[in-house]
């Protein structure tokens, strides 16, 4: 079960560090010596970091650029998926804003690992207001890269305000002019990608994980996390909280710790990892891992106290899903209406509290049918809010 | 409108006459225009060579490109949970109130359009609402009318 902590499990204690955002004037240095180094090495050193995605996923990122190298192809593209739409989450535009150099250096690496020449950063519509910034150094570090002798060039999209397009094949199909429908997996974009080419889509601050990688070595990198989660990680901490913000911790800490450090002495449920991931009521708080063994996060934690209503959430998080799906599969479009309209009818009691099991069945039956993560991951939600906080949905 | 037509064209040789030309030329459209009706997107279809079905098609599905006429600015605040928590709701009707209109309006003098958005990765600093590009973060009532009225006198 998700959020159960093994007994043999092993935790970290809530611990900050500080590499994500030391100053990135000395990412071109790394880039530098990288560049000298064998393609395949530099892949194993990755795999041997055991750094997972950040945008949610999780999967290997070394093993992701190894399948892009391998994949038969003269013309291949780096993708930057900054498209940040996940509710409670806000990491990557802090990144995109004090270190950018240490992503494009990570979309450059990767470009020489997998021998693409062109990246792209898709930066969602809402984060515009940083493109000029982002442009100039765009341009700076697409001339280093020429006096290094790479041939790689650099270059900005633009979101449209659809969340779905944070699905790397919806951003995909964004990115060729198209309506942001996901596509069935597989092909997965390392072998037919943008315009059909190989492709690495990595979140923003997976590509800067990478970077410090290079810059500090895998050994040194392992020391932090668990076995099942390497590293650390940017978390968006909001809601009832004594210090919102942006913090980077060491992954694998108990939820009872994180709660302790920021909550508000009256938290009631955290949400971890956005509408699309899942509630933790108090009780289970000392039972539950923050990362790949436990609950993962792409960094989103909403705190609420107990003046919260979560039907007043549950409510708030379909209506963003109903509203955010394409559209394109049936499990998931009529699906969320059924669901949203079904606690409102739960709660005016035109339907009795046992209509909510039918609903938790749907729930789950969206999990199996629904062709992205967004209609898989809608269930997440409703089936840890309504298994824990039954009777506030129905009275 | 002849001027439409010879800003659709010089978008295409700025971005290129291919598919993946069609989301910047739009996003461009708008935000010279604010807007693409219907004219400006057959334009576009013309242009690009393919059917307007495949331009409006394109266009509705991306929540920040309008296909009905908006006012010069757009406001769009945050409904997520987050800056509903924090009070979004008298926020909104503050705005309402100070430009008589209600979400999914237009102002009379067409330089307003109000509408409500997901998530726009502020919550730490909710409630959070753009105006065109502009981010505006710890929104009150009072800050948010200040603010409406600052662009009332641009
Ligand atoms: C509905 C939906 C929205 C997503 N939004 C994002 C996003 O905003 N940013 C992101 O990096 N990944 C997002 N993802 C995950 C991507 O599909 C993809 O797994 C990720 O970009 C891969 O990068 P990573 O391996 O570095 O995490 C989303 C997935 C789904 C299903
Ligand atoms: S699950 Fe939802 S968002 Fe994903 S393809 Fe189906 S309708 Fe679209
Ligand atoms: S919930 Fe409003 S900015 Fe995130």
């Amino acid at each position: 079960m998700t959020g159960k902590k093994q007994n043999d499990m092993e935790t970290k204690k809530l611990t900050r560090v500080d590499y994500i955002f030391r100053p990135d004037n000395t990412c071109l240095d790394t880039l530098k010596k990288s560049l000298r180094r064998d393609r395949d090495e530099i892949i194993l050193e990755l795999i041997d970091s055991g750094l997972k995605g950040r945008g949610g996923a999780g999967f290997l990122t070394g093993l992701k650029w190894k399948l892009a190298k391998e994949a038969a192809g003269d013309v291949k593209y780096v993708i930057c998926n900054a498209d940040e739409g996940e509710p409670g989450t806000f990491k990557d535009r802090e990144i995109l804003d004090r270190v950018p150099r240490r992503v494009f250096t990570g979309m450059a690496l990767c470009g020489y690992v997998i021998g693409s020449k062109e990246g792209f950063l898709y930066l969602r519509a809402e984060y515009k207001f940083l493109a000029p910034k982002l442009m100039s150094i765009m341009a700076e570090m697409n001339q280093e890269f020429k006096k290094l002798g790479l041939d790689f060039t650099l270059n900005i999209r633009y979101g449209s305000g659809a969340y779905v397009c944070g699905e790397e094949t919806a951003l995909i199909d964004s990115m060729e002019g198209r309506r942001g429908e996901p596509r069935n997996k597989p092909p997965f974009p390392v072998t037919e990608g943008y315009l059909n080419k190989p492709t690495v889509v990595n979140n923003v601050e997976t590509f800067v994980n990478c970077t410090i990688i290079m810059g500090i070595g895998a050994e040194e990198y392992k020391r932090f996390g668990t076995d099942s989660s390497r590293g650390f990680k940017l978390f968006s901490v909001s809601g009832d909280c004594s210090k919102e913000g942006i913090y980077e911790l060491e992954l694998g800490m108990l939820l009872s710790d994180f709660v302790e450090e920021f909550g508000d002495g009256d938290t009631k449920a955290v949400q971890v990892g956005g509408a699309s991931g899942f509630c933790v009521p108090r009780k289970k708080f000392n039972q539950t891992i923050i990362g790949f063994e436990g609950i993962p996060t792409g960094g989103s934690m909403k705190i609420f106290n107990s003046s919260r209503s979560m039907y007043h959430v549950l409510h708030n998080y379909l209506e963003f899903f109903e509203e955010e799906s394409c559209g394109q599969c049936t499990p998931c479009r009529v699906g969320c209406q059924q669901l949203l309209k079904g606690i409102e009818a739960v709660k005016s009691k035109q339907r009795s509290s046992s209509y909510l099991d039918e609903l938790v069945k749907l729930a789950k039956v969206m999990k199996v049918a629904s062709k992205c993560g967004l209609g898989q991951s809608v269930g997440n939600a409703f089936v840890s809010i309504v298994d824990n906080f039954r009777e506030e949905i129905i009275y | 409108m002849a001027n439409t037509e010879m800003l659709v064209k010089e978008l295409a040789d700025k971005y290129g006459r291919n598919r993946e030309s069609l989301l910047p030329i739009l996003q461009e459209l708008i935000d010279e225009r604010r807007y693409v009706n219907d004219e400006t997107m057959i334009n576009v279809a013309r242009e690009l060579d393919l059917s307007a079905a495949e331009v409006y098609g394109t266009a509705s599905f991306y929540s920040f490109i309008e296909t009905e006429e908006v006012g010069k600015y757009v406001i769009r605040l945050c409904k997520t949970i987050v800056c509903d928590m924090k009070g979004k709701e008298n926020v909104l009707q503050a705005i309402e109130n100070t430009l008589k209109i209600k979400v999914g309006q237009t102002t009379a003098d067409k330089k307003f359009t109000l509408k409500t958005t997901n998530c726009l990765g502020w919550c730490h600093k909710g409630p959070a609402m753009l105006i065109n590009d502009e981010v505006y973060t710890e929104l009150t009532p009072g800050k948010a009318i200040d603010i409406i009225e600052s662009y009332i006198n641009k």
